[in-house]
């Protein structure tokens, strides 16, 4: 007779119904909410909707400020978090706590902040425009407020993925003549690349939902700085329920097809 | 009411005769954004006014600020206000028709058409006036940029949009001129802040533009606050439209509240010469003739088109300029 082995949090069917129980309140169903008010629509007038030039042009602007946004804190994250990792100096706890400082900020206050600096006016946008170019009221001031509100994505899954790396490993990759690159590309990047993918997918995601901080630095000009979250307001302002939720649609369900891109490469990358 | 408690009630109130009873009230004022000052001033004068009459009751007023079409969406969506006061018609129109919370005749309630108190849209230029506006037609000249919010947005916004029509119709004597100058106009807005305090903000701390289109009460609001005398002036256009910000009361809260009576007295007061006088220090303009006589020298004549006399109301006006499709839009689509 085989005896089951126990799991340490007892009772899988009360944990898994707890699980189900609390994913619903607080995810599934407002989300069906959503679809069941958009469902109220037919096809073509749900087409219709999503297919507005406006709603092209500010799907593009959102999903592609927020991919850079990404690939910006990909590249810097990563070197935050080796710099975290790696090196002691004078100040590195307070540098590690100013990291979580974007989320716990309102994004609005971040917004008018960030809007007051880079403005052509502004103590540093005076700067781009003396160069020729616009921070503010551009793609690239929207993709600088992203930047900003998702910095802690990267460098938060990282940087516990570096500290258990041991640096004699590397050592021992130099010693059998490994070049620093290759170091890099044999040791380091497969062991850290799940991780980073995690927090790439995080940044990525939250800056398509961003509304509060773009909001005052995008200029919102249509077909140039509209962001998508601003066109589902717009579309309540006019008691428009189901044109707002139909959009909504289109980027939950965009967004899902991305990220669920991007767990598929994941375990492609785990399991070689 | 049960039976029991409406005995009870006679009861005590039997035994209070003579004293009236006491209660206690909490108003909720859903209102919109450059009123804060207003109700803060207003709501004290209030207080005073009803414990005149009603010496042991106690009153507190709450306030809540926000976007016009927000505010509405939120009264909707169960927000329990007593009394609306926001931005546009237009707005409580869908509070009564798809919250069904008040009867849709409500603008006929109270005098004026529930407005007790106008404003208008002027121009709000840097100290000086180096660009040398005056009136509409200047906004459309070479290298001038206006900030005006977004009309999709903003209730405000929505009175420059329809100013700046009326504009153009008197100047081009068609719709088609109309709508070429409007659409002139927003080729010289460089950004469309979703409210009317996120422009001001965007024209007076971050100096962008060389006009903002703002409420007269907004435009002595910066002017009045530390410094900004110096660094703008307010030009008044030839011609603008009356904004009328209309009140009412929202029966069906105000009934499950049992605040039917005061909510009502606290709009009716708002025309009373105290309320009017508040209103005016407020830069509101005032509906009573001699609280406005009083003041003229602050509000400076101009004409003014109405809403219900030369856009048909917002009924018509919303979806011909506003809603997806409407003229806002085909603007945008053009370019």
């Amino acid at each position: 007779m085989s005896r089951k082995i126990s799991p340490v949090i007892p009772g899988f069917g009360l944990t898994l119904g707890y699980t189900l129980v609390y994913l619903s309140l607080i995810v599934l169903i407002p989300l069906a909410a959503m679809f069941v008010h958009a469902a109220q629509l037919t096809w073509d007038q749900f087409w219709a909707i999503i297919t507005a030039p406006r709603v092209i042009a500010a799907l593009k602007l959102s999903f592609g400020t927020a991919l850079y946004a990404a690939l910006i804190n990909g590249v810097i994250g990563t070197l935050l978090a080796w710099v975290l990792v790696r090196y002691t100096f004078p100040g590195r706890k307070v540098i590690d706590a100013m990291i979580d400082l974007p989320f716990a900020l309102p994004t609005a206050v971040a917004g008018i902040a960030l809007t007051a600096l880079y403005t052509p006016t502004g103590l540093v946008g005076q700067f781009a425009a003396d160069l020729g170019f616009k921070i503010a009221y551009t793609p690239l001031g929207i993709t600088l407020a992203l930047t900003f509100v998702t910095l802690p994505f990267v460098v938060r899954t990282v940087q516990p993925v570096l500290a258990d790396i041991p640096r004699e490993i590397e050592e021992a990759a130099a010693c059998l003549g490994a070049k620093p690159f290759q170091v890099f590309r044999y040791i380091l990047a497969p062991a850290l690349l799940p991780a980073w993918l995690t927090g790439f997918a995080l940044a990525f995601a939250r800056g398509v939902g961003e509304y509060g901080s773009v909001i005052f630095i995008a200029g919102n000009m249509p077909m140039k700085t509209e962001i998508l979250p601003l066109l589902i307001m717009v579309k309540l302002d006019q008691y428009d329920y189901r044109g707002a939720t139909s959009i909504g649609v289109l980027m939950l369900v965009v967004s899902f097809i991305l990220l669920l891109l991007i767990n598929l490469l994941q375990r492609r990358i785990e399991k070689p | 009411m049960s039976i029991r408690r409406f005995a009870l009630a006679a009861l005590t109130s039997a035994l209070f005769a003579g004293t009236a009873v006491a209660k206690d009230y909490e108003l909720l004022n859903v209102s919109y954004d450059p009123t804060r000052e207003l109700y803060q001033e207003y709501n004290a004068e209030f207080i005073k006014f009803w414990q005149a009459s009603h010496k042991d009751d106690k009153v507190v007023i709450q306030q809540s600020h926000g976007g016009s079409g927000k505010q509405g969406r939120a009264v909707i969506d169960g927000l329990r206000a007593d009394v609306v006061t926001l931005a546009l018609a237009g707005d409580i129109d869908e509070i009564a028709k798809l919250g069904k919370s008040l009867p849709e005749n409500w603008q006929t309630r109270l005098p004026q058409s529930s407005t007790p108190y106008t404003s208008t849209i002027v121009f709000l230029v840097r100290k000086g006036n180096p660009k040398g506006i005056k009136d509409w037609g200047d906004l459309i000249k070479k290298d001038v940029s206006v900030i005006t919010p977004n009309p999709k947005t903003s209730g405000g916004a929505r009175w420059n949009f329809l100013a700046a029509w009326a504009y153009g119709l008197k100047a081009g004597g068609s719709e088609a001129k109309a709508k070429e100058y409007v659409e002139q106009l927003y080729k010289h807005v460089p950004i469309l802040d979703t409210g009317a305090r996120g422009s001001t903000i965007t024209f007076v701390n971050n100096g962008q533009g060389d006009v903002l289109l703002a409420w007269e009460n907004e435009a002595f609001l910066a002017l009045k606050e530390d410094g900004g005398a110096d660094k703008f002036d307010i030009i008044v256009p030839s011609l603008s439209i009356l904004a009328e910000p209309p009140v009412a009361v929202v029966d069906k809260n105000a009934e499950k509240k049992g605040t039917t009576e005061i909510a009502t007295e606290y709009l009716k007061h708002l025309y009373s010469p105290a309320g009017q006088e508040i209103a005016a220090k407020n830069f509101y303009r005032p509906r009573d003739e001699k609280v406005a006589a009083k003041y003229a020298a602050q509000f400076p004549k101009l004409d003014l088109v109405t809403i219900d006399k030369d856009f048909g109301g917002w009924k018509t006006a919303q979806p011909k300029f506003f809603n997806d499709g409407g003229v806002f839009d085909q603007i945008y689509q053009a370019q």
